[in-house]
């Protein structure tokens, strides 16, 4: 690829789920139907990570068995006993252990007994990392963030941890503020090519008529190379059209979730987090408020996480907008 | 613009100098013209076009029908202009109302109030006050004149008639424009060498810039075309430049220079692209005179090599060995045969840069 820089790679555990219609699981390992050719292939924890040593991600996934947590019953117990023998086949098939650090994946559904298993038999095997997956698959969010919090109290304090599969940037920001380090997610470039953009306040839908004619950048705020050179009316005219609009807008959103991480980080060694992130949550919450009711449950019990894990709010008392204290009353 | 003629062969071909207001370097003719959809090429983004080489990667086609389907005239003169609004100030537009890949001319339709095209937003009818508004907003460096194309196989009638047409047009759209630019006067005549010749004589008593040459690329073949190309340019005047749309293989092209031709558009590096060819043909050294214009070699991988194919799965050398475009310097044939296979856009950026 010609790619000088880090790359971490995936087991390929995530297509179990997603394309779950296909897939067999047994203890052997997954079943599935190859979407290029049709033809049964089998994906073994040993398959897995020999493909990833071959390819020579610096961090590489563990082969773990995914369960949509929105599915109940002993299945959930099942994958969460498999993926941690599977992690012992998978550390015994890594060839490569000084030059690729193999990340656990912990599973258990939304139980926190399961949970609290797993985390244990990771942290036994004393890996380089932790990812807490099996989570960003459509589960609310009182119940996504709980587990977020519960892994990461669990987990040690000097390995990084990795929230797989998130995230909107309001997701990323809580689960950093309960101590994630990493994310990944498809869904800046995604929305990109459906023509949105994320921007400060949340997001701008630039397929909509009246940006025919807006002649300002995406983001005003924003210093990436499409706000400094086009507008948004011809952005809208390309977006959906055009493989062109699908680039530059996928160059800003990404531009601008790098920048969110940036400011996160600088924002917590300059010891100025808890007002980074009521800054964000004001700008955010407000349009929030404005354009989608179903989603002032999830800003709700997000915020009262917040509160259980931030120590100082002070800014909460300092006139916020009436929208937010409408919230309040709300809840 | 400025355009002056550096050299001549012992026939009609010549080598000039192109200067754009807007940028320092000047173009060297015979030259392509970047195709582009909206301003921007279909898939080099704008920060990897000065990976092209310089300056003959700075001018760029634009066809002003593709803003019809969502950016309005005033809009584009809100923001100051196609340049501004497309982020390339430093590079040249020539914009011409045909564009060979989706906006084709629809002689069926086209009457005496304006010219028909089939484009994406449906088939649309174009008179000149429009197609000068939309002109005049964008600001191009170069425009050609609205024309009445028509397709080899018309009726000789039809065919006076298109080029009676073009002629009005090409009057009324000087009279009604106010932008800047150089204008192209078009010409046109269809398969009919006397009615090329009278048209010709007609635009070349106009006060224009240069001229567009149209009616090439609808069907017909490359043997009647040196001679209809021919029938133009000799009366033409020399210190003018002319463009041509249409001419597609490097071998058609190689005629219109032959003619005396000295701007192309190249819609064939698009459809290259789309079915994943990337071309091999060696650059240097190859003369008007030592080339040899055979058809039947259209189809061979003398020139170019299809990179879907399986065979070019591990193989990790560069498209052309001591290429110094981007793509070779890169990345492998290996590379972008897997990116065609799982669809991903790179493939389709890495080919269109390596033209």
């Amino acid at each position: 690829m010609n790619w000088p820089r880090a790359l971490l790679t995936d087991s390929g555990g995530f297509q179990m789920v997603s394309l779950l219609h296909l897939a067999d699981i047994t203890e052997k390992g997954v079943t599935f139907q190859s979407p290029v050719d049709g033809k049964p292939m089998l994906l073994t924890p040993e398959e897995s990570i020999q493909i990833q040593n071959r390819i020579g991600a610096d961090i590489i996934m563990a082969l773990d068995d995914v369960v949509k947590t929105t599915i109940t019953g002993p299945r959930i117990e099942e994958a969460m006993y498999r993926t941690l023998r599977w992690i012992d086949r998978c550390i015994a098939a890594h060839k490569r252990p000084n030059e690729q650090n193999l990340f656990g994946i912990v599973q258990g559904g939304l139980d926190p007994v399961l949970r609290d298993i797993c985390v244990r038999g990771l942290v036994d095997r004393n890996l380089p990392g932790y990812a807490i997956g099996g989570l960003a698959g459509g589960e609310d969010k009182d119940s996504f963030w709980r587990v977020v919090a519960q892994c990461t109290a669990a987990l040690p304090e000097d390995k990084p941890r990795y929230v797989m599969g998130v995230g909107y940037p309001l997701d990323i920001v809580v689960c950093s503020a309960l101590g994630a380090d990493m994310y990944d997610c498809v869904y800046p470039t995604r929305t990109a090519r459906f023509g949105t953009a994320l921007v400060t306040e949340g997001v701008l839908k630039l397929k909509h008529n009246v940006m025919a004619d807006d002649t300002r950048p995406i983001d005003p705020t924003c210093a990436c190379m499409v706000c400094k050179n086009y507008t948004r009316a011809y952005i809208h005219c390309l977006v959906t059209k055009d493989a062109m609009g699908s680039q530059l807008l996928s160059y800003h959103n990404l531009f601008y979730m790098m920048k969110l991480s940036r400011d996160l980080h600088s924002s917590i060694i300059e010891g100025r987090f808890p007002q980074f992130v009521c800054d964000f949550l004001r700008k955010m919450v407000v349009l929030y408020a404005f354009f989608s009711l179903c989603h002032i449950h999830h800003v709700i019990s997000v915020v009262t996480g917040i509160f259980v894990y931030l120590r100082e709010l002070s800014c909460w008392g300092q006139g916020m907008s009436g929208s937010m204290i409408v919230f309040v009353s709300i809840r | 613009m400025k355009f002056a003629v550096k050299a001549w062969s012992n026939g009609r071909a010549r080598t000039g100098l192109l200067h754009l207001g807007n940028y320092p370097n000047p173009i060297e003719t015979p030259a392509l013209l970047l195709p582009t959809r909206k301003g921007l090429p279909y898939f080099i983004s704008p920060d990897l076009l000065p990976s092209l080489p310089s300056p003959d990667s700075h001018l760029l086609q634009v066809c002003p029908l593709h803003f019809l389907e969502g950016l309005s005239p005033k809009t584009i003169s809100k923001v100051g202009g196609l340049h501004q609004m497309v982020g390339l100030p430093e590079y040249g537009f020539a914009a011409v109302a045909r564009d060979s890949v989706q906006c084709l001319p629809e002689c069926n339709s086209t009457n005496k109030v304006g010219a028909s095209f089939e484009t994406p937003c449906g088939r649309l009818l174009i008179k000149p006050a429009d197609y000068v508004e939309m002109i005049s907003s964008m600001k191009p460096n170069i425009w050609a004149t609205l024309a009445d194309e028509v397709p080899a196989w018309v009726s000789d009638k039809r065919n006076k008639t298109s080029v009676d047409r073009t002629v009005r047009w090409l009057d009324e759209c000087i009279a009604l424009s106010s932008a800047g630019g150089a204008v192209f006067g078009s010409i046109v005549g269809g398969p009919s060498v006397e009615e090329r010749e009278r048209c010709t004589q007609e635009v070349a008593r106009r006060n224009v810039s240069g001229y567009w040459i149209g009616g090439f690329g609808l069907g017909e073949s490359m043997d009647e075309r040196p001679a209809l190309l021919n029938a133009v340019t000799a009366i033409l005047q020399e210190e003018k430049p002319r463009l041509v749309c249409g001419l597609g293989l490097p071998e058609e092209v190689l005629q219109g220079v032959a003619a005396g031709i000295d701007l192309f558009d190249s819609e064939y590096i698009y459809h290259l692209t789309l079915e994943g060819f990337a071309l091999t043909f060696p650059l240097g050294g190859v003369g008007v005179n030592v080339f040899s214009f055979d058809p039947n070699n259209l189809g061979s991988d003398r020139s170019k090599i299809n990179l879907r194919a399986t065979i070019y799965r591990k193989d990790t050398s560069p498209v052309v060995e001591n290429c110094s475009c981007y793509t070779c310097q890169n990345h492998t044939k290996a590379y972008i045969n897997h990116l065609l296979n799982v669809h991903e856009m790179l493939a389709q950026i890495l080919l269109e840069m390596r033209p």
